[in-house]
């Protein structure tokens, strides 16, 4: 059996994560392309992708700013699409919480689906690793996903203006948020909550401020939640008989 | 204030607030909490947000896409829908934007 040192736990990481350089370069190239048609300078649309490091988040802000709502509102519905970083947080919690607090606070800044996702992975898997061997995965899974984030973005932004309109780069961001959130329905519970925000969304589109998006967003993770609540009541009765 | 309009000033505040918040979300539990146990029917709710926010923002942009004034276009449909389709059978967020691109190019060419 190999011997494992912290090192090649660390490249282990590398490994894991190298292949969402695939699915993190052409978002993040999408992001800079639209940020720039959007007005952004370099400075701004950098500072987004480097301050934020989420895709989605920053992708919502930036549509409803170009839609005029209020600061409020954009600020609310983007840090709502990035709650599930406090879950992941929660989740890595267990396993990374022994760490000294720098250490936690560094790691905190990288937690993005993809680093999140591995690491929990790999954490079950190998419940020996030692508190440094956790953070070198971690850390390792992270090297090839936010730098390639950085950079793929620079490389939208600088892109960005060249791109002629006959592309209906519009429509670019629908299509990738609709991409990202199909995979993500994995019961039924999701799909309740995904059609129950959908039709909030459009049915409640009148109201002003886009607060119809907040309301929408708040009756799907209720229904979500509610439905996982009563599915896991329902197994524990048929368990029980 | 941009070609499309965003207040520089708000702009900057929305990208500093955004940065502090999201450092937040993903430090609260990691950093505050440590190893705790945290409330099941918070984390259930937590499971839910990503699902429940984006189909939200998506929905009217595809219904009334800004590009034809807000009024129903056939292509955009049609690439909605493909995208869609490609996601549940391929569960690949690639092969579904790929394919979503390529059906609005197709609609557009021969819809217009």
């Amino acid at each position: 059996m190999p011997t494992e040192t912290t090192n090649s736990i660390f490249w282990k990481g590398v490994r894991d994560a190298a292949p969402f350089i695939l699915v993190v370069g052409p978002f993040a190239v999408l992001f800079g392309v639209v940020a720039t048609e959007a007005g952004l300078d370099l400075l701004a649309t950098m500072s987004f992708s480097v301050l934020v490091i989420a895709g989605a988040a920053q992708l919502t802000a930036l549509q409803l700013l170009v839609d005029q709502a209020p600061t409020v509102i954009v600020l609310v519905s983007a840090l709502a699409v990035n709650l599930r970083m406090a879950m992941y947080s929660a989740s890595l919690a267990p396993y990374l919480g022994p760490a000294p607090l720098w250490q936690r606070a560094v790691a905190a800044y990288f937690i993005v689906d993809q680093s999140y996702g591995l690491s929990v992975y790999r954490f079950e898997q190998n419940p020996h690793w030692g508190i440094g061997q956790k953070m070198a995965y971690f850390f390792g899974s992270v090297a090839p996903v936010c730098p390639f984030w950085y950079v793929f973005t620079l490389i939208g932004a600088l892109l960005g203006s060249s791109i002629p309109d006959s592309f209906a780069l519009d429509f670019a961001v629908p299509i990738t948020f609709l991409a990202l959130i199909t995979p993500m329905l994995r019961t039924r519970a999701h799909v309740a909550a995904a059609l129950v925000s959908i039709a909030g969304a459009l049915v409640l589109a009148f109201l002003p401020y886009n607060l119809g998006l907040l309301v929408a967003g708040i009756l799907g993770m209720v229904t979500g939640a509610e439905m996982e609540r009563r599915s896991a009541r329902h197994l524990e009765q048929e368990s029980d008989a | 204030m941009t070609d499309m309009g965003i207040d520089t000033g708000e702009l900057w505040l929305v990208i500093a607030l955004l940065g502090l918040g999201s450092y937040g979300l993903r430090f609260v539990f990691i950093g505050l909490i440590g190893d705790r146990e945290l409330p099941a029917w918070l984390l259930r709710h937590l499971r839910y947000t990503a699902v429940a926010v984006l189909p939200g923002l998506v929905a009217p942009l595809v219904v009334w896409p800004q590009a034809t004034g807000g009024s129903p276009d056939a292509a955009r449909l049609l690439a909605a829908g493909a995208t869609v389709a490609a996601g549940v059978l391929t569960r690949n967020v690639l092969a579904a934007i790929t394919l979503g691109a390529a059906t609005l190019f197709l609609g557009l060419y021969f819809i217009g």
